[in-house]
This record gives structure tokens, sequence and C-alpha cells, in this order.
């Protein structure tokens, strides 16, 4: 078995530690951290459940070993709140009830965040491409993609306050 | 889903990392943005005792033009392909295919290398590169050497590349002026390989003929294929509706598809057919468009 240290940028908090080669970066996460806001859906690179941002990029963290995270900043949906107030993102899906179950939530945040990031204004097509590799099996999607641009504008007006 | 143990190793330079290609040999694999070989990985279907990460080394990341060639870096990301001007500018078909790979977060770590060295015909940039007639840069221990796209594919999931390459840029030659070019793939949902996707590329002259046309068909037979009698058939001429339907059948009979969960083979070369029709006349209007 091979052990390697990792170091690693953690929602703003390098956390340094002996890693098996094959471990994942969403065991890591929910195992060795007890981040357990990353969620696992599929297990295969599908749902999206388990995104995260790696580098400020929305990555599935499924499918990603830990020893590739290393030297790399990742941000959790953990990361997102900040000085104990919810992110933007986190609050308009509350507010607009932009979910059911919940289990996909984290990852269309983090998804979210990267799509926002880059694309301040999109329009419907561009927000269900977007979202396209997270799925909700609540087949919430109505809830999740119509109030989205609402929430953009709404976010936006709040970053900017 | 827990992949079997392996030794991990993470090289800075190219000849580092065929340095340990040649040490561990067929045990070892080649891990670039790991999103054909993690889940292969996770399902026990690849078992490599050594995986060699090549994100570490630097100067693999690029999207250049220069000397009449886009140059693309073997670990450039999908993402990184929609974001690019010049691709989105000058190179139709490379920017509709890396819109189709997978999904937005999948497209962020997928490397554009990775995705032609696996040698999956259900890949979507080999019949792009077909079509494109693209050359890749293999880099071994004699130093390196250009392969033509046309040789990389000898077989299913088999490349031209020796135990002890490493595959490092992509090149394309710049397409002439009036040049269009389409990827037109039938997925179940996003994510998923194609039943069947058709690529094309090609320039007109100035009363619209065809001048050059490459044709690339993906995921239907055992290794990705030049549809190259629909290519001669078209080659200098102008088509009408019947001579479009004359090169769907033959690119359709160049397809050697096998019935699967996508769907038949009747079915799939039925796609085949319709596929390459319409990304020929799509590939015709961005032509137009672009002069």
């Amino acid at each position: 078995m091979s052990k390697h240290i990792v170091s690693i940028d953690i929602n703003g908090k390098t956390v340094n530690k002996e890693v098996d080669s094959r471990m994942l970066l969403v065991h890591f996460i929910r195992e060795e951290l007890q981040m357990t806001g990353t969620h696992i859906g599929c297990d295969t690179s599908s749902c999206g459940a388990c995104t995260i941002l790696m580098d400020g990029r929305s990555v599935k963290s499924c499918t990603l070993y830990t020893v590739q995270a290393s030297g790399k900043s990742v941000k959790t949906i953990e990361g997102m709140e900040e000085g104990g107030a919810l992110h933007p993102l986190q609050e308009g899906f509350h507010e607009e009830h932009g979910l059911q179950c919940g289990f996909c939530t984290p990852g269309m945040i983090m998804r979210a965040a990267e799509l926002l990031e880059k694309n301040p204004n999109p329009s419907e097509e561009e927000i269900r491409w977007g979202i396209s590799g997270n799925l909700c099996r609540c087949t919430g999607y109505v809830n999740i993609v119509k109030p989205f641009s609402m929430l953009l504008k709404k976010c936006k007006r709040r970053l900017h306050e | 889903m827990i992949p079997p143990s392996f030794e991990y190793l993470a090289p800075k330079t190219i000849p580092d990392a065929v340095a340990l290609l040649q040490k561990h040999g067929d045990e070892a694999k080649i891990l670039a943005g790991g999103h054909s070989l993690i889940p292969a990985m996770r399902l026990r279907l690849a078992e490599p005792g050594y995986l060699i990460d090549i994100s570490n080394i630097g100067g693999l990341d690029y999207i250049q033009e220069e000397s009449g060639q886009l140059r693309i870096g073997a670990m450039t990301c999908e993402a990184a392909l929609e974001e690019s001007e010049i691709v989105q500018r000058k190179f139709p078909l490379l920017l509709d295919t890396a819109k189709m790979i997978a999904d937005p977060s999948v497209r962020n770590m997928a490397t554009v290398g990775g995705n032609l060295a696996h040698g999956d015909p259900a890949n979507d940039h080999p019949a792009t590169m077909l079509a494109l007639r693209a050359s890749v840069v293999a880099e071994g221990p004699n130093g390196t050497r250009e392969i033509k796209i046309d040789d990389f594919f000898p077989d299913f999931f088999t490349t031209a590349l020796s135990e002890d390459e490493i595959l490092t840029e992509i090149r394309i030659p710049t397409p002439p002026s009036a040049s269009g070019g389409a990827y037109l793939k039938i997925e179940r949902k996003v994510g998923d390989y194609a039943a069947a996707a058709v690529a094309c590329q090609l320039n007109i002259d100035s009363i619209g003929s065809i001048e050059n046309i490459g044709l690339g068909l993906t995921n239907v037979g055992s290794t990705p294929i030049r549809a190259s009698s629909a290519e001669e058939l078209l080659k200098g001429k102008k088509p009408d509706e019947n001579m479009l339907a004359e090169a769907g059948r033959l690119a359709a009979a160049d397809s050697e598809p096998m019935e699967d969960l996508r769907g038949s083979a009747e079915y799939k070369i039925a796609l085949v057919n319709e596929l390459t029709q319409r990304a020929i006349k799509l590939s015709i209007q961005r032509a137009e468009g672009s002069r």
C-alpha cells in the first residue's frame, strides 16, 4: 500500500495528512475530515452530489484521488458561509426553496458558485446546461432552475452591497 | 467501489515520466485528468500497479496557434477548449465537440490528450481529430515523433503509442478561409457516450464547391472511423440534396456498429446516415458565414 503525505488547503485551512494513494477525495473529505456536507450519490461521476471547488473550478470529488489535490485549494459547502452568515447562494436556495430532499443541494450550490463566477448573467438555457452534471433525483429542476436567474440577481446585488 | 491499491508517482518532467514508464512497463498507467481511468479502476476494469500522474509536469496545458497549426497541450482540459477565444472563432468543430463531452464539472478535469490516448472509440475527440486531419506528438526515450491521427488508432482500445511514450501535444492544421465544421452527437442523456456521432470539417471555394472535407464517426466500430467514401464523393462538388443523401448512405456503410443499450445496429446506422448529412449542411453554412 502506498502512503503519501498530502497538504491541501480546505476552506482556507491547510490540512496535512497521510493517506493511501487510492483514497478518493470524497472519502478524505467525509471520513478523514468529518465534513459530510459533500455527498456521495451515484459514485460514478454522473450525479454531481460530490461536487466541490478545486482551485475555483467545480469538480467531482468521487473521481479524484486525494493525492491529486495535494498543493491545491479545495472549497466544500462547509466553506461557503462566512462569519456565521450563509453565502448568498445558500440563502437563495433556502428562500426560494430550490430543493426537495436536499441531497443534491450542496453539489448544486458548489456548481452554481463556479457558474455564477464565470457567467454572472446566464440565460435559462445556460443555467440548465451549466448544471447538467448535477442530478436532482426528486426531479425538482423547475424549482432549482426557475428562480435561478432571480437568485443570481439577488446574489449579485448582495455581493456588491 | 474502492479502487485496488497502487503506487502513486508524480514526476515533474517528461523525461522522468518516460523513465518511470520504462521501469514499470505494462504495470504502469499515465494519469491525466483521470476521468476515464479512475472510473475504470473503481470498477476494477483496470488495475495498474503504478499510476504516473503527469499533472505536475509544467508546460502541457496550452492552446496556441503558430506556423499554420493549432497546438494543444495534452493536459489542456475540455473546459479550456470551450473558453478559448481561438477555438470559438476558428474551430467550431472543436468547440461543438468539447461542449458535448460529459458535463461541465467533468470537463474541468478531463483532458484532450487523455481523451485520445485512452483509445476508446466511444470518446469524442478521435472522430473530431480525424475530420480535422490532426496529428499527435509522442515523447519517449528517443525523443519525440509526430503520429498522424489516421495511424493512431490501430485497434480496439489500442493506440500507436508504445509502452514508454507519452502523448504531449495535438496539432491541427489551421483551416483555410471559408472553412466550417460541426460535431453532431446523439446521446441518451448528458454524460453518456454517443449512440452515434459525426464530425465534419470542410472548406469551400468561391462558387461554393467543397475543396477539402474530413468526416469522422464516433462509437460505431471498434475504432474511430474515417468516412472516406463519403469524403471522396464530396471533394470538389457542390452537393445537392441527392448527393448529400448519397454521402449519408456511404458514411453509414463505412460504420460497423454493434447493438448495445444505446440501440440496435440498424438504428445506429440510420443515425450515421442522418447525422452525416446534417453535419455537412451545418459545416457548409458555417463556412459560408465565415467568408
